[in-house]
């Protein structure tokens, strides 16, 4: 655990990618294996779930540093870290523990779950008691599910690139699918050879970086293959020993949820991984991404959804094509491939290939990106026809182009503080739109703003605050927002009647009045009724 | 009542004088030379000898400025008056009140950890005892400053060996000097900012032995940078005059930064838990110690000390000052960087 804690002490301290990755190198170069594979479980998100409730460890906490319920509130207030706070206010610890992080969390975290509450509170203070400050913290940070530190799973393989050897395409493969955190699978994974027995596991998905220049700079338009840019749950379909298994790209399992893109599995060969978007669909054409959340989630499918919200697979490349890898040929290569076994096997309605668009030339694109809401997507893709199919993120072969958002300028009328480094800044806004003579709430937003813009606003809503609910302040309605967002509908859940997709303050309208803001009839329009 | 909460700040009407008044008075008492304790215009000024020339410092020449020793009686229409330290910079007082056998004292602002740049916190019994409460919430118990000094030192050190800069951020007047002073000697010859310089000369003046400085706008041309300590005020993050110095490491010496999130928010790499104020302990065995049985609370978390002593069987209130709390320049970056604000009470400072 000392190890451990120190390492994310190192990571928070730092904002130089290099840094992080050399602190990653020299942690994974010092611990043991069965310290290696939990760091890397928790450092790439697949922390435990919450195993004591927070009202617990707020209670225990406060009784162990002999502080009221209010005090504690104010001091939780005031840091913004649940964590961090209950670390500063229990009493100095006496001994700081040498215990590795295996046995901490084998011994010590998982099974507080099951414990009687009782025993967990006991277990609890014995641990709190044992572990100095940076420990406590960082523990805290685990028992609360909400152990998170600024590293993406990019450098965290960067990191064990650094200290095994490996390549990094080949770690983050192996890291991909269900594993679990055991020395075994640590020494798989820095195994210099050897054959994957993990007939599940899918491949890194390539992602695509958003295109802000103009689609001109991408050189001749020959070079590209343009596809709509559906709106759903990116996946992948693998058909292995005559098992199937879907992934989303979080890396969830979601075959059951979707049977009808899992059906097709039966129908293709084995040693086939596809690539494609998971899409509500129906009539000939994708539904909103809201009828598709509708699906997410939900274990048990009755008659009825399925039928109203029927999913398809838009597959759009192939990365494995008869138990052979095949990420290292070209897109053209790969796509040709993929028709092929579309129509190689029976026909299904759940897998439609999603179409190329051909046009003739970037003007004639540009004016079918404008069209793209009509089509239900949300822009176009745009992929280098000899690219191969890369790991992660990456600049130059693949660009989607987004339509341009919706907008609406809205009044800023509810201020809630932020959490984490923005804890005790009034960070989370409620904006309204006018609904005759007042402001109707509309959509929350919580990004876009420059720091000096934030700490502007935080600076007007302590001045101008008319009440407080609680954490919510409502303040004098003054101050003008452009709030970008994706999609609209209408939802009997808000009080404007809509729900809005991604929502976010595209700019500060200093120049315009309250009075100036939109209203509900110009948000009836954009819906098109 | 022996003093009252006035327009321009805590007023004295038997005595007719202000301590620490925010808009200029006839005469005013000054606790130390911060600038939300010590504001321009006044007629007459009062304070303690050790703070007479930081004072001048911040007031200019033109100040009329009478000094004292700790401790002795300065009578204002049949009222007591008397300095006593406060540990909080140098020449920081608590204000002494005293008539018919009543006693009231004015904090100002205190620390109880050691401070070789002033004079040590002197505790007095009073009737009523006017705190401040800038860390007055239990997540604020300050580390032992030898950890601190000792985890300065090794970033200053790590910086030396990948060849950068230490820019260490702190208030320009106290805390510097308190750095200057508590330094390993064998960082050698510390670099100052202009405005730090500027106030350091003036401890020097009053007294007070500092190692050497050199000014960075003065330093040699040929100066290596890259093993160097550099002190600056928060004022300084972010400007040009950074640039000079290459690469760097940034940090900030400040009670603030117990807080991951404050420290996060101002972008530095390191924050150094070092704070010329008291901690929760402090403030209440510093409240404690003067047997008040009323307490009233200017500034920092007024509402949470108050109600934590009333809980605790005292008669405290909050009372609403213009008082800053750890600030001490209307040029210099609040805590939390909430530039273009100006900051009242403590629940709106952090």
């Amino acid at each position: 655990m000392k190890y451990f804690a120190s390492l994310y002490a190192e990571l928070d301290e730092t904002t130089k990618t290099n840094e992080k990755i050399a602190a990653l190198t020299r942690y994974f170069s010092q611990v043991p294996p069965e310290d290696a594979v939990w760091a890397i479980h928790f450092l790439i998100g697949r922390r435990p779930r919450q195993v004591v409730a927070t009202r617990k460890i707020c209670e225990w906490a406060a009784v162990e540093a002999g502080v009221p319920e209010w005090l504690f509130g104010e001091s939780y207030e005031a840091v913004g870290d649940l964590a961090e706070t209950v670390a500063l206010l229990l009493p100095a610890p006496a001994a700081s523990s040498n215990l590795p992080l295996h046995d901490w969390v084998e011994q010590r975290l998982l099974p507080l779950r099951d414990q009687e509450e009782s025993i967990q509170r006991e277990n609890l203070l014995l641990a709190w008691r044992e572990l100095d400050g940076q420990q406590r913290f960082v523990w805290n940070k685990l028992i609360t599910g909400a152990f998170r530190v600024g590293v993406s799973q990019k450098l965290v393989i960067r990191g064990l690139a650094g200290a095994s050897g490996l390549k990094d395409a080949v770690l983050a493969h192996r890291l991909m699918g269900d594993w679990e955190p055991t020395p075994e699978f640590y020494r798989h994974l820095l195994a210099q050879e050897g054959e994957d027995t993990d007939i599940s596991r899918p491949y890194p998905f390539f992602l695509a970086y958003p295109l802000e220049e103009k689609v001109q700079a991408l050189g001749l338009p020959e070079a590209w293959q343009a596809e709509w840019k559906w709106d759903g749950i990116r996946a992948q379909l693998i058909r292995r020993n005559s098992q199937t298994f879907l992934w989303s790209r979080g890396e969830e399992l979601i075959t059951e949820r979707f049977p009808e893109p899992a059906g097709l599995g039966r129908l293709l060969p084995n040693g086939t991984v596809i690539d494609g978007e998971v899409v509500a669909w129906k009539s000939e054409k994708p539904l909103p991404f809201a009828q598709l959340q509708r699906r997410i989630g939900r274990k048990d499918l009755g008659k009825k959804i399925l039928s109203e919200v029927p999913v398809v697979l838009l597959a759009y490349d192939i990365l494995e094509d008869q138990g052979k890898d095949i990420r290292g040929q070209e897109l053209h290569w790969r796509r040709d491939r993929l028709e092929a076994l579309a129509n190689q096997i029976p026909s299904n309605e759940a897998l439609r290939i999603s179409p190329v668009i051909k046009t003739q030339g970037w003007a004639e694109l540009t004016a079918m990106r404008q069209q793209a809401r009509e089509h239900g997507v949300e822009g176009i893709m745009l992929k280098r026809l000899n690219s191969l199919y890369g790991v992660g993120r990456q600049r130059g072969d693949w660009w989607k182009w987004k339509i341009e958002p919706f907008s609406v300028d809205a009044v800023l009328i509810y201020a809630q503080r932020g959490h984490g480094r923005r804890a005790s800044l009034y960070t989370d806004y409620t904006f309204g739109v006018w609904d005759g003579d007042h402001l109707v709430p509309f959509a929350k937003a919580y990004s876009g703003l420059t720091d000096e813009e934030i700490h502007k606003v935080d600076a007007f809503v302590r001045r101008n605050t008319l009440e407080k609910f609680g954490p919510v302040r409502t303040v004098k309605p003054e101050l003008v927002f452009e709030l970008a967002f994706e999609a609209i509908q209408r939802s009997s859940r808000h009080k404007s009647g809509f729900a809005v997709r991604f929502p976010r303050m595209a700019r500060w309208r200093t120049d315009k009045k309250i009075e100036e803001a939109d209203t509900l009839d110009t948000i009836r329009a954009l819906v098109g009724d | 009542m022996l003093l009252e909460l006035a327009d321009q700040g805590l007023y004295c009407p038997a005595g007719s004088f202000h301590v620490d008044p925010w808009q200029p008075v006839n005469r005013a008492v000054i606790t130390h030379a911060h600038s939300d304790h010590a504001c321009r215009g006044s007629r007459h000024y009062l304070t303690s000898r050790q703070g007479g020339l930081v004072l001048r410092a911040r007031l200019g020449d033109e100040a009329q400025i009478q000094t004292v020793e700790y401790g002795e009686q300065i009578d204002f229409d049949g009222v007591r008056v008397s300095l006593h330290p406060a540990g909080h910079v140098l020449g920081s007082s608590q204000v002494k009140i005293e008539r018919q056998g009543e006693i009231w004292v004015v904090s100002g602002d205190y620390k109880l950890d050691a401070d070789p740049t002033c004079s040590p916190f002197e505790p007095l019994r009073c009737h009523t005892f006017i705190t401040e409460a800038t860390f007055g919430l239990p997540i604020y118990r300050w580390p032992a400053q030898s950890d601190t000094f000792s985890a300065i030192h090794k970033w200053w050190q790590n910086n030396q060996k990948e060849g950068k800069a230490s820019l260490l951020f702190a208030y320009s007047l106290g805390k510097a000097q308190r750095l200057l002073a508590g330094l390993e000697p064998s960082i050698g010859t510390v670099f100052t900012h202009g405005a730090i310089e500027h106030l350091t000369q003036a401890y020097r003046a009053s007294g007070i032995s500092l190692p050497t400085t050199i000014f960075v706008g003065g330093a040699p041309k040929n100066t290596n940078w890259s093993q160097a300590l550099v002190l600056a005020p928060p004022s300084a993050q972010g400007t040009p005059w950074m640039r000079k110095l290459g690469d760097l490491s940034t940090a900030f010496a400040s009670g603030w930064m117990q807080i991951r999130g404050a420290r996060r928010r101002r972008s530095i790499d390191r924050g150094f838990v070092l704070s010329d104020h008291a901690d929760w302990p402090g403030l209440l065995s510093a409240i404690r110690a003067t047997g008040a049985e009323r307490v009233w609370v200017t500034h920092g978390y007024t509402a949470v000390v108050a109600r934590w002593l009333q809980e605790n069987g005292l008669d405290a209130q909050p009372l609403q000052t213009q008082f800053a709390g750890e600030t001490d320049d209307a040029n210099e970056v609040l805590p939390l960087a909430s530039q273009g604000t100006t900051v009242s009470s403590g629940e709106e400072k952090l």
